[in-house]
């Protein structure tokens, strides 16, 4: 038996229909036994393609074009669907992102981890229980005998991704493969299963296949990093040299996807918003406890902490989209009452959103010029070619072309819907602009860009940004002030050169520490150290 | 719009030809409806090609005049339906609360009601006009869109682009008309296609039963029924205008199904 495990050569994927397009476009690899290779690259770079089509499988609208992927000797692209179906699961498992979605909610956790592992007759069931048992061990999950018996919705987000984890390991399959296993955690959690993965790929020698659009993550987890763009290798050395020295430019773009760090902005400077002691709760879930900040006009207000923290509750409330319980806000020295309904026209002008998810926070069936014509028809009186004039202007400020009005949203990517929310926002002329998590759902390079474009826009208008994240870099690069929340309290404020600096509480101090820095062995000093 | 399939092109081109009979009835009609040609169920001849009725009228010109009726009052009663049923249905989605336990729970209550007995009821006791009637059948119908219009708000009053516009402080109806329907407009259609079915085989019940459409106008249902008893005799007369109603509702289903396949995601990728 070869010490290769897996090989792919000349791997082309396209999608079906008269126009192919070629998604993943002459890719070839190899696996080692217990080796992991990193795929890297951002959305639409083929990572997830090539990741399912190893298991050979290709989502609905595609196929496998040309090339092979010979495991353990066999072509997978030759198999039939049944003799693939022995080797899913048995020999090759897959980790998805989304944990909460591979579940089944009415079957125990311990049930679903072993069923493979029975469907497959590699174990009886007893022995198949305490493979499991010993693999929650082995995760660091408190309690396994107990968690066997849970059920997924009982367990916290990272417990459920370390379970699928379990589940994937659990026939002892040769090959695993990772696809963004821990994009959607927080950074806090986001460690502790990277440390998870660390382990069980130490302890059981399993090769595994890593994907991720994160560079710093992928480096803590491989012996071998391949950076993808628009289906292509660009390049593919081990982890350390590849950080070291890439060879290629937009490895070095990846590398260096952290923006320039902002200056931040300090001393007196007239008050925009202010709130004292908000509280709120949902129903009888108190989420906000005595909350009192004041934002500087012109300035960015970072508020950071995990997820379930209350951050977007917070922007909530200031949009007047959840009443508080009790508290006082005012803006511009004016007080901004608590309801939407009670907020005046100028007052509904005066603060605007930016959402998370781009796709969702713009109408799919109304054209983007019409969508932000519209607000400008709300709070301003220009008239109809006024308006048309206006949302040019605005798409160039944003760095968009003008046509781009007579589009609709679907024909945008991610990083342009984005840019057509800001627009939207600033067609309001707002004095104070809640950012939620704005970056957060797209690539790096994108964010960046984006950063970038909030940060011009501030220069140029002295709009006061309140800034949601929970990613500390994102901090460095817009902040002038910064809020740390935990279970809906600040336990933490004032200017982010100073408050996020020794002296530090040990809440802080994890979330700063949390962050995985660009360079191998980071994960292992953090848990030396530690 | 999603690719056009045999099936679907077939029931397009079955709808068109309904929709064209009933618009130009009145040239295509070789006698007029109510005029009598000899006696009791003749054999078709060269006089009446379908033969005639049990009165002795013309059983070809009673169906393309009946296919007015029935096809006009159908249409009529599944837009009442679809006015009513989405008005309150997308008010209740979005508006949530007290108002949308009130308005869900009378229709659940209307609902529990068979409707053909509720209509029977409703039929006996108010003027049986072809206006009465169409309203009978829209309202009866409304309770079902209603449901499918509530859900339909409340998955999209949930995305953040209704908050966006509530941000702003658009008014519930521009909410309504400008975000809402926009985006359930495509599954709309296709329930609208549905509903159709629906109402045009309660309308031919009625009439079938003498409380649809009153003689001597003609439609299906009650051409049905003026003939049942020549199938006794032989005479497949009362067959004809149940067999335009299956067809009609199979051509029906058949377009229903081609823009139901489009509809399954609102707001995904594709637009």
């Amino acid at each position: 038996m070869s010490d290769v495990l897996l090989k792919t050569e000349n791997l082309r994927v396209v999608s079906a229909g008269k126009n192919p397009r070629t998604l993943v476009d002459d890719v070839s690899f190899t696996v080692k036994r217990g080796e992991v290779l990193g795929l890297i690259g951002e959305s639409g770079a083929g990572k997830s393609t090539i990741g399912l089509a190893i298991l050979g499988h290709c989502r609905q609208g595609m196929r496998i074009h040309s090339g092979s992927i010979v495991f353990n000797g066999q072509d997978l692209t030759a198999l039939s669907d049944r003799r693939l179906r022995q080797i899913r699961g048995r020999h090759i498992a897959y980790v998805a992102q989304s944990a909460g979605a591979a579940f089944n909610p009415a079957i125990t956790l311990g049930e679903q981890v072993i069923e493979a592992a029975l469907k497959h007759k590699i174990y009886d069931r007893q022995q198949a229980q305490a493979r499991a048992i010993e693999l929650f061990e082995q995760l660091g999950l408190p309690q396994p005998q107990a968690f066997y018996q849970r059920y997924p919705h009982q367990v916290s987000g990272g417990q459920l991704q370390r379970a699928m984890i379990a589940m994937a390991l659990c026939a002892s399959p040769e090959l695993l493969i990772f696809d963004e296993p821990t994009t959607a955690l927080d950074v806090t959690t986001q460690l502790g299963v990277l440390k998870a993965i660390a382990d069980v790929i130490r302890i059981s020698g399993v090769a595994a296949i890593y994907i991720s659009h994160d560079l710093a993550v992928v480096a803590q987890i491989s012996d071998k990093i391949m950076v993808l763009q628009h289906g292509k290798t660009v390049e593919q050395a081990p982890a350390a040299q590849l950080l070291a020295q890439p060879q290629q430019e937009y490895t070095r773009r990846l590398l260096n996807a952290q923006g320039e760090t902002k200056t931040p902005q300090t001393g007196e400077a007239p008050v925009a918003l202010s709130l004292r002691n908000i509280s709120a709760r949902y129903q009888a879930q108190p989420v906000l406890q005595d909350i009192s900040l004041n934002l500087p006009r012109g300035r960015t207000l970072a508020v950071i902490g995990e997820s379930g923290s209350g951050k977007s509750t917070l922007g909530k409330v200031i949009c007047g989209l959840l009443s508080p319980e009790t508290g006082k806000m005012t803006l511009e020295q004016q007080t901004l009452p608590a309801g939407l309904r009670q907020r005046s026209r100028p007052q509904l002008r005066d603060v605007q959103l930016i959402h998370q998810i781009p796709d969702t926070a713009l109408n799919p069936k109304e054209r983007i010029g019409g969508q932000i014509s519209r607000v400008l028809e709300c709070f301003t009186s220009l008239n109809r070619p006024e308006r048309q004039a206006k949302v040019s202007e605005l798409l160039a400020q944003v760095g968009l072309h003008a046509e781009l009005a007579e589009r609709y949203p679907a024909a945008l990517s991610g990083g342009q819907k984005q840019r057509v929310c800001i627009a939207r926002a600033l067609a309001a002329e707002p004095k104070l602009i809640v950012c939620d998590e704005p970056t957060s759902a797209l690539d790096p390079l994108v964010a960046r860009e984006v950063l970038a474009l909030l940060r011009k826009i501030q220069h140029d208008t002295g709009i006061a940004y309140l800034f949601i994240t929970h990613d500390l870099q994102v901090v460095r690069e817009i902040a002038d002030e910064v809020a740390v929340l935990k279970q809906g309290v600040i336990v933490r404020q004032g200017p982010v050169a100073s408050a996020l600096s020794e002296p530090l509480d040990d809440y802080t101090r994890e979330l700063l520490h949390s962050v995985p820095e660009m360079r191998t062995g980071w994960l292992a000093e953090m848990f030396v150290s530690a | 719009m999603p690719a056009l399939k045999p099936a679907s092109i077939l029931g397009l081109l079955v709808l068109i030809l309904f929709v064209l009979i009933a618009i130009f009835a009145p040239w295509l009609a070789p006698h007029a409806p109510d005029q009598t040609l000899g006696m009791s169920w003749d054999l078709p001849g060269p006089n009446a090609l379908l033969g005639t009725d049990n009165l002795g009228r013309d059983l070809l010109s009673r169906l393309i005049w009946g296919t007015r009726v029935s096809l006009g009052v159908t249409v009529l009663a599944a837009l009442v339906a679809f006015s009513v049923g989405c008005t309150l249905g997308f008010i209740a989605g979005l508006r949530g609360g007290w108002l949308d336990q009130v308005i869900s729970r009378c229709n659940d209550i209307v609902m529990a009601i068979p409707t053909l007995i509720l209509a029977l009821i409703v039929l006996a006791v108010l003027p049986k006009t072809l206006l009465t009637l169409t309203l009978v059948l829209g309202l009866l119908e409304s309770t079902r869109v209603l449901r499918v219009a509530r859900s339909l708000a409340t998955d999209i009053g949930v995305m953040e682009f209704v908050y966006v516009a509530r941000l702003r402080g658009e008014s519930l109806g521009w909410i309504l008309r400008r975000v809402i329907l926009p985006n359930a407009l495509q599954t709309l259609i296709a329930e609208f296609g549905l509903r159709f079915i629906f109402i045009l085989l309660f309308l031919s019940a009625l009439s079938f039963l003498g409380l649809g459409v009153q003689p001597p106008t003609a439609d299906w249902g009650g051409l049905a029924r003026d003939n049942k008893d020549g199938i006794l005799f032989g005479v497949w007369a009362a067959l004809i205008p149940g067999g335009a109603i299956a067809v009609l509702a199979l051509a029906v289903n058949a377009v229903a199904d081609w823009l139901m396949s489009g509809s399954t995601r609102i707001w995904g990728k594709k637009a």
